[in-house]
C-alpha cells in the first residue's frame, strides 16, 4: 500500500473522529471526552499530512510547530475566563491568517515545475495554475484576510484597546463599495493570468485585509456575540477554501464543520436579539429612534434590607450579564447562591443567549465558580415559571431584561426576547449607576413597583449581603 | 471530476455540521466555539505541503508562518476547551 493511500485512509478515520467528537460536545457529561477525540482526530490528520511525499524539508515545519505549540499552550493556560471572548477572537484571526498564507503559498508550489509534477500525481496541477485553483486561492486569501483583520478589530473592541462603540462615518458605504469592486476586479484579473508574481495578487491581499477592518468597525460592543460567531464561521470556510486550493479532503470536511457551527451560533445570536444578520452587520445601534420617555422614581435598597428579603425568600433566580464579568463577581455570586440554598431556598441562574460578549460566556464564568450546570437555566425554561420566583437578582444585565422589548413598540429593542424578571415577585438590580445599557435604551424595569436598586460595585454589594448572613 | 468530488464532500459535510451542532445546548456554546476553533487549525495539514515541498524561499516563509499560526490554533484551542470543560460540574460532584 502506498503512503499516499495510507494517508488518505487516515483522513477518513480522522474525519469520523471529528464528527463523533462534535457529537459528544452536545452534552456537558461527555463534552470533555468529545474534545479529546477531536484532538486525536487532529493528531491523526497532522501525522498523515506530514507523511505527504511532496515534503522535502522538515526543519521549518518542526520549528513552526514548536513555536506555535508554545504560544498556544501558554495562551490557553494563562487566559482568565473573563477574557475568553478576546482569546477566541485572536484564535479566529490566526486560523484565518493560516488559511490566507496556505492559499498564497500554493501559488509558489505550482510555479515550480519540479513540484508541479509531484502534485500532478495527486491530480492537482496539470501544468501551471489552473483557473479552478486560482479561484480557490483567491477565496482562501479573501476569507482568510477578512477573518484576520476582522478578528483583530473585534479583539481590540473586546479588550477596549479601541473604543467598543460602533464607528460610523460619512461615505462609509462608498468606501466599502469601492473595496468590494476593487476586490472583484483584481480577483478576476488575477484568475485570468494566475501567477505568484502577479500584482493583482497583492491587490487582493491588501483589499481583503482592508475589508475585514471596514466590516467590523461599525459594529458596537453589545453585538460582539454575533461578530465572534460569524468570524468563527469564516475561519472554517477559509480552511475549506484552502482545502480546495491544495486538493485536500480533510481540510474541506473539518473546515465546513466549523463553518456550519459558526453559522448556527450566528443565527442563534441574531434570533436572540430579534435582528437580522444584515441589520447587525450594517447598522450601528447608535442612530436609532428613542422609545417612550419613562417617568417614575427608582427605589434604592440597602444591603441590610436586601438581606432581610433574601433571608425570607424560598425561590431565588440570578440573572447575570456582562457586568458580572467586568466586576469579576461570579465567585461571590456562587457563594451567595450556596448560602441561600443552605437557607432552604431554591436557587437557579437564568442565562439569556446574548448575555455577555460571546455565546455561552456567562455559563463558562459560572462553571468556573463551580456552579453545577443543572442550575443554569435557559430563557425559555425560566420565563413560564418566573412568577413563582420570589427574588430575581439582576447582575450587570440591562437590555436582556428590559420590558420595553415586550411592551413598547417604539423601542429600538422591541421584539427582542427577554427574561421577564419584571414578572417575578421582587427584582433586585445591581448596578453601578443609572446609566443605560449598551444599546442606550432606557429601562422601565428600574422604575417598576417591585424593583429595588442596589447601587454600587456588584462584587462589593454581594459580598456585603453575604456578610449580613454571616 | 475532481471538482465535483470535492464539492460533493463539501455539501455533505455542511449538512452534517448543521445536524450535529444544532443539538449543542446553550451552556456549551463557548467551549463549542473554542473547540471548533481548534478544528479550523486543520489548515496545519495543508500548511506542511507548502512549507516543506519546494526550494523557494518565499514558499518557505509563508508556509512556516502558516504552520506556526495553525499550531497556535490547534494547541491553544484544544487546551483552553479542555480547561473550560473541566470546570463544568454536575451537581453530584462527579465532574467532567
Amino acid at each position: 500500500m502506498s503512503i499516499e493511500l495510507l494517508a488518505n485512509f487516515s483522513y477518513i478515520v480522522s474525519a469520523g473522529l471529528f464528527i463523533y467528537g462534535l457529537k459528544m460536545l452536545g452534552s456537558p457529561a461527555t463534552a470533555r471526552r468529545g474534545n479529546l477525540l477531536s484532538s486525536l482526530a487532529m493528531l491523526i490528520a497532522v501525522i498523515a499530512g506530514l507523511s505527504s511525499k511532496g515534503i522535502v524539508s522538515y526543519e521549518f515545519i518542526i520549528g513552526g510547530i514548536i513555536l506555535g505549540a508554545v504560544i498556544g499552550a501558554l495562551a490557553a493556560r494563562l487566559v482568565a475566563m473573563t477574557s475568553m471572548p478576546e482569546m477566541v477572537a485572536l484564535f479566529n484571526g490566526s486560523g484565518g491568517a493560516a488559511s490566507l498564507l496556505v492559499g498564497w503559498a500554493t501559488l509558489y508550489l505550482a510555479d515550480t515545475t519540479g513540484v508541479a509534477a509531484v502534485l500532478g500525481d495527486a491530480g492537482l496541477i496539470k501544468q501551471g495554475i489552473s483557473t479552478f485553483t486560482a479561484i480557490t486561492v483567491v477565496l482562501a486569501i479573501l476569507i482568510g484576510g477578512v477573518t484576520l483583520t476582522g478578528s483583530l478589530i473585534a479583539y481590540g473592541k473586546l479588550s477596549e484597546r479601541i473604543g467598543s462603540a460602533a464607528i460610523v462615518f460619512n461615505g462609509q458605504r462608498v468606501v466599502n463599495s469601492l473595496i468590494l469592486a476593487g476586490l472583484l476586479g483584481s480577483g478576476v484579473m488575477f484568475c485570468l493570468a494566475p501567477s505568484a508574481d502577479s500584482q493583482w495578487l497583492y491587490a487582493v491581499i491588501g483589499l481583503s485585509l482592508a475589508l475585514g477592518i471596514m466590516a467590523v468597525i461599525p459594529i458596537g460592543g453589545a453585538d460582539m456575540p454575533v461578530v465572534i460567531s460569524l468570524l468563527n464561521s469564516y475561519s472554517g470556510i477559509a480552511a475549506c477554501a484552502a482545502g480546495f486550493a491544495i486538493n485536500n479532503n480533510i481540510l474541506i470536511v473539518a473546515g465546513s464543520l466549523v463553518g456550519a457551527s459558526g453559522m448556527i451560533l450566528t443565527n442563534i445570536m441574531c434570533k436572540a436579539m430579534n435582528r437580522s444578520l444584515a441589520n447587525v452587520l450594517f447598522s450601528g445601534f447608535g442612530a436609532v429612534k428613542q422609545g417612550k420617555a419613562i417617568e417614575g422614581e427608582v427605589k434604592p435598597i440597602s444591603q441590610e434590607d436586601a438581606y432581610y428579603i433574601l433571608e425570607a425568600a424560598s425561590n431565588v433566580c440570578f440573572v447575570p450579564g456582562y457586568g458580572m464579568a467586568v466586576a469579576q463577581a461570579q465567585h461571590v455570586v456562587k457563594e451567595l447562591g450556596k448560602i441561600l440554598e443552605a437557607n432552604g431556598a431554591e436557587v437557579s441562574y437564568a442565562i439569556h443567549p446574548v448575555a455577555g460578549r460571546m455565546p455561552g460566556h456567562m455559563n463558562v464564568l459560572l462553571a468556573e465558580a463551580d456552579v453545577p450546570y443543572e442550575q443554569l437555566v435557559e430563557m425559555d425554561d425560566i420565563n413560564p415559571r418566573i412568577e413563582n420566583v420570589d427574588v430575581c437578582i439582576v447582575i450587570g444585565a440591562n437590555d436582556v431584561v428590559n420590558p420595553s422589548a415586550r411592551e413598547d413598540e417604539d423601542s429600538p429593542i422591541y421584539g427582542m426576547p427577554i427574561i421577564n424578571v419584571d414578572q417575578a415577585r421582587t427584582v433586585f438590580v445591581l448596578k453601578r449607576s443609572m446609566a443605560s445599557g449598551f444599546s442606550g435604551v432606557d429601562n422601565p424595569l428600574f422604575f417598576n413597583e417591585n424593583t429595588r436598586m442596589l447601587f454600587g460595585d456588584a462584587k462589593e454589594s454581594i459580598s456585603g449581603i453575604i456578610g449580613q448572613f454571616g | 471530476m475532481e471538482v465535483v468530488f470535492l464539492t460533493f464532500i463539501l455539501v455533505l459535510s455542511i449538512f452534517l455540521g448543521f445536524e450535529l451542532i444544532s443539538k449543542v445546548p446553550a451552556t456549551l456554546h463557548t467551549p463549542l466555539m473554542s473547540g471548533a476553533n481548534a478544528i479550523s487549525g486543520i489548515t496545519l495539514a495543508g500548511a506542511f505541503l507548502t512549507s516543506g515541498a519546494v526550494n523557494n524561499e518565499m514558499a518557505y516563509i509563508l508556509g512556516t508562518a502558516a504552520v506556526t499560526l495553525a499550531t497556535i490554533n490547534v494547541v491553544g484551542g484544544y487546551l483552553v476547551t479542555d480547561r473550560m470543560l473541566g470546570m463544568f460540574r454536575s451537581k453530584s460532584g462527579s465532574g467532567k
